[in-house]
């Protein structure tokens, strides 16, 4: 299945928000999710099923001002 | 001391994170500067890189709270979006509210901006909305919810200090029990303390020190401008005025003409 992980094409088997993140190399990550434009908590990851075209965003803390 | 949603909060002096030379030079300008609150930010993430992985962890060894922000958002949808995202990185209601309305000079969309605070007050969040010194939208922000405001000085990063003093002195005076930090543009020490100065309760301060030569040594700088400011105000200023008034008693004086 071919979803958008912050804006780049990926081919994931993962079906789930927690799986793909998992399958991107975020494991164990301090990360913030959102699955087209709308957010996704991580306790709602695991529930979150993801479909072709999906736009992931897989946010992390920064310098900010 | 300020006291922001009930938290008392040792120093006056808030410090952005960003655009320093390296992560070690923000870990001593923090420590320099005596800041118990920064500002952080999200952005996209790698799973091979992760950089934000060693940003945060940074962060969390210098033991002071975070203002997680919402810089770089132009409409109402992706600041609350990405407050609540921040919310559950970093597991606190506090978010600096940034709805950015014009490019050139990061002025704040000040009609997005209460809508979006809005929306987050009556979402549990602790908004710190960063504004103009607009005394109508300051009322909207209050009536919103929000418990703190931030007003620019000049714009972001200008450097340029307190633009206009008249307006932040009104606002000051509107609010006198809404804590008000001053966030953006100040350049050099003597813009906060003169911040402080005019009664404010917080400065907030990123640029300045991120890109001084030494910013640990322009940390410290700010610290004592702030601890000045603040003394200067407790003890109560004088007022200017447009004459001259002589300082030295004019009583006594000899006729020597």
């Amino acid at each position: 299945m071919r979803i958008l992980v912050n804006g780049d094409p990926h081919d994931l088997a993962a079906s789930t928000v927690e799986r793909a993140l998992e399958e991107l190399g975020f494991a164990g990550a301090v990360v913030a999710t959102a699955v087209n434009g709308e957010f996704v908590a991580a306790a709602s990851r695991a529930s979150t099923v993801l479909t072709e075209g999906d736009r992931l965003e897989v946010l992390a803390p920064m310098q900010g001002g | 001391m300020p006291s922001f949603y009930g938290v008392e909060i040792a120093s006056a002096l808030m410090m952005g994170t960003a655009g320093f030379p390296s992560p070690h030079a923000l870990a001593q300008a923090v420590k320099a500067s005596g800041a118990q609150i920064v500002t952080v930010s999200l952005r996209r993430e790698s799973g091979t890189e992760r950089a934000g992985q060693a940003f945060w962890s940074l962060v969390r060894d210098l033991g002071v709270r975070v203002l997680p922000n919402t810089a770089g958002c132009h409409t109402v949808q992706e600041a609350v979006t990405t407050a609540r995202m921040a919310r559950d990185v970093f597991e606190t209601n506090w978010v600096k509210l940034e709805v950015i309305g014009d490019d050139d000079t990061l002025q704040p969309d000040v009609f997005g901006l209460v809508e979006a605070a809005r929306r987050l007050c009556a979402d549990a969040f602790e908004v710190f909305p960063y504004t103009t010194e607009d005394l109508v939208v300051a009322d909207r922000l209050v009536e919103a919810g929000c418990r703190v405001l931030m007003p620019w000085g000049a714009p972001i990063g200008s450097a340029r200090g307190l633009n206009n003093v008249f307006g932040l002195r009104a606002l000051r005076a509107r609010f006198p029990d809404v804590p008000l930090v001053i966030d953006a543009g100040i350049g050099v020490p003597s813009h906060a303390a003169q911040a402080m100065e005019l009664g404010f309760d917080a400065v907030l301060v990123n640029t300045a020190i991120a890109q001084a030569d030494d910013p640990a040594l322009m940390a410290s700088a700010f610290a004592k401008a702030v601890e000045a400011g603040l003394a200067a105000r407790a003890a109560g200023p004088i007022e200017p005025r447009d004459f001259a008034v002589p300082s030295t008693p004019v009583p006594g004086q000899a006729l020597l003409a």
